[in-house]
């Protein structure tokens, strides 16, 4: 083994790729959130001019992964691999989105966590000299995950006050091996954690202990403590999970500052009525490729911890009573 | 008119209120789909044990709209079914007595989607 692996589940990169720029599109409930000025474009409806949410997923994917190249001002063809995932059958927004790109495309599932994952690989195809330049993204659609995972949204389902809504959106970063900007510095990627939750409302209660397992194995390979970081920020865990995470962390003896947050609290305001926050493979992929990178590169914070979250049931699995297995994927991000 | 629309609009109210209570009170594992099921079966028991009935009278379209409704007229019209044709009509009977509302339910349904377009 190299010695770029530390501990049990961690990666120090020697070579640390940089995230050249970000860029999301919402929707327009997120558009109305307390970060809508971190988003480069807000749609005006859940359409955008498509003919079904499906294909206006796959257009969002696509938006921000030729938004970021523009944005950085790299050509789509000068980049060696496209990292993305979503949270359809088969992943289909991110192979449709991939199909007009023409570029080589490693698609992934990590439910919630893929923008972490996508990012923690594409960190390791760099540092491993595999390629130069690589995009990594992540989409989720509110009303596609409802048709996904739960029912046809026309019969006006009452939600679970304890449930999450799925963030519309999609964000992409471009990492390289070299250039200026927030470097990603160590990844630690997640074990499988399934404490035998079956409510599949309530994803945040499945999600928080193997949140807690990857922190812990963070802090604890790379020998750190919560107080390196100026935060340190979970997927989409929503208000239930962050305070469960909370009190396992504390149990764990492993307590957390005022530094942790979840970017399912931040992508919506409670008067949103939107119950627990928010959720998908959006939810972290809008606010790391808005938000974070903003207050990056202005400055504002210099060491974040990115955990991202997921939950790897399907609904079939849910529908014959298993319990849900939850995964966390962590990447620290820093810039000097 | 409002000797009809007050007693419906109570009756069908205190069956929602109920509904309501069954989703709020129990885990959530019980989603709307268990009660749609649960409606309609009570509806039948109610209905064949003659205790529907009489929501029927007080509440009217109160009480035969809401799923237990349906649920009634299955069983009433079973009954009726029986005992004018034997064991075939309890089978017939059912969907006979109902088949306007379950061919409204069809047509309204397509009309809707026609006009609508839903998409979810």
């Amino acid at each position: 083994m190299g010695s770029k692996k530390v501990g049990n589940q961690s990666i120090i990169f020697q070579n640390p790729p940089f995230i050249l720029a970000g860029y999301n599109i919402v929707g327009p409930k997120e558009g109305e959130g307390p970060l809508k000025d971190s988003y480069d474009q807000i749609m005006k409806d859940t359409y955008n001019g498509e003919k079904s949410w499906e294909k206006t997923e796959a257009k969002m994917l696509e938006t921000a992964l030729r938004g970021v190249a523009d944005k950085a001002k790299v050509t789509v063809d000068s980049v060696d691999f496209v990292l993305a995932g979503d949270l359809l059958n088969q992943i289909i927004s991110s192979s449709f989105a991939a199909r007009q790109l023409g570029i080589p495309f490693i698609g992934l599932y990590g439910a919630c966590s893929t923008m972490a994952l996508s990012t923690a690989l594409g960190a390791m195809l760099i540092e491993g000299g595999f390629a130069g330049q690589v995009l990594c993204a992540a989409s989720s659609h509110h009303d596609t995950a409802e048709r996904q995972y739960r029912m046809p949204t026309e019969q006006g389902n009452q939600r679970a006050m304890y449930a999450q809504w799925t963030v519309t959106g999609a964000g992409a970063l471009l990492l390289a091996a070299s250039g200026t900007g927030p470097k990603v510095t160590s990844a630690t990627l997640g074990r499988v954690i399934d404490l035998g939750t079956t409510d599949t409302n309530n994803m945040g209660a499945a999600m928080a202990p193997a949140v807690a397992d990857t922190i812990l194995n963070h802090f604890q390979d790379l020998n750190r403590q919560p107080d390196y970081y100026d935060l340190i920020v979970t997927g989409d865990l929503g208000t239930v999970g962050l305070q469960l995470l909370k009190e396992i962390l504390k149990k764990s003896n492993f307590p957390m500052g005022k530094n942790l947050s979840d970017c399912g609290v931040m992508v919506f305001s409670p008067k949103q009525d939107i119950h627990a926050g928010g959720s998908g493979c959006g939810c972290s992929a809008v606010v790391l490729s808005g938000y974070i990178l903003n207050q990056m590169n202005s400055g504002e914070l210099k060491k974040v911890l990115l955990i991202g979250s997921g939950s790897l049931h399907s609904p079939t699995s849910a529908l014959q009573g298993e319990s849900i297995p939850a995964i966390g994927h962590a990447v620290s991000i820093e810039i000097s | 008119m409002f000797a009809n629309i007050i007693p419906a609009f109570i009756v069908g109210g205190l069956i929602c209120v109920v509904g309501q209570l069954f989703m709020d009170l129990t885990k959530a594992n019980i989603q709307p789909a268990h009660v749609l099921v649960s409606f309609v079966t009570a509806g039948v028991v109610l209905g064949g044990l003659g205790l529907y009935e009489p929501l029927v009278r007080i509440g009217g379209a109160g009480a035969t709209i809401p799923l237990s409704g349906f649920g009634y007229t299955l069983a009433k019209g079973a009954m009726e079914g029986a005992q004018s044709s034997g064991l075939l009509g309890a089978f017939s009977g059912g969907v006979e007595a109902a088949a306007v509302g379950i061919a409204a339910a069809v047509i309204f349904g397509y009309l809707t989607a026609l006009v609508f377009n839903p998409k979810g």
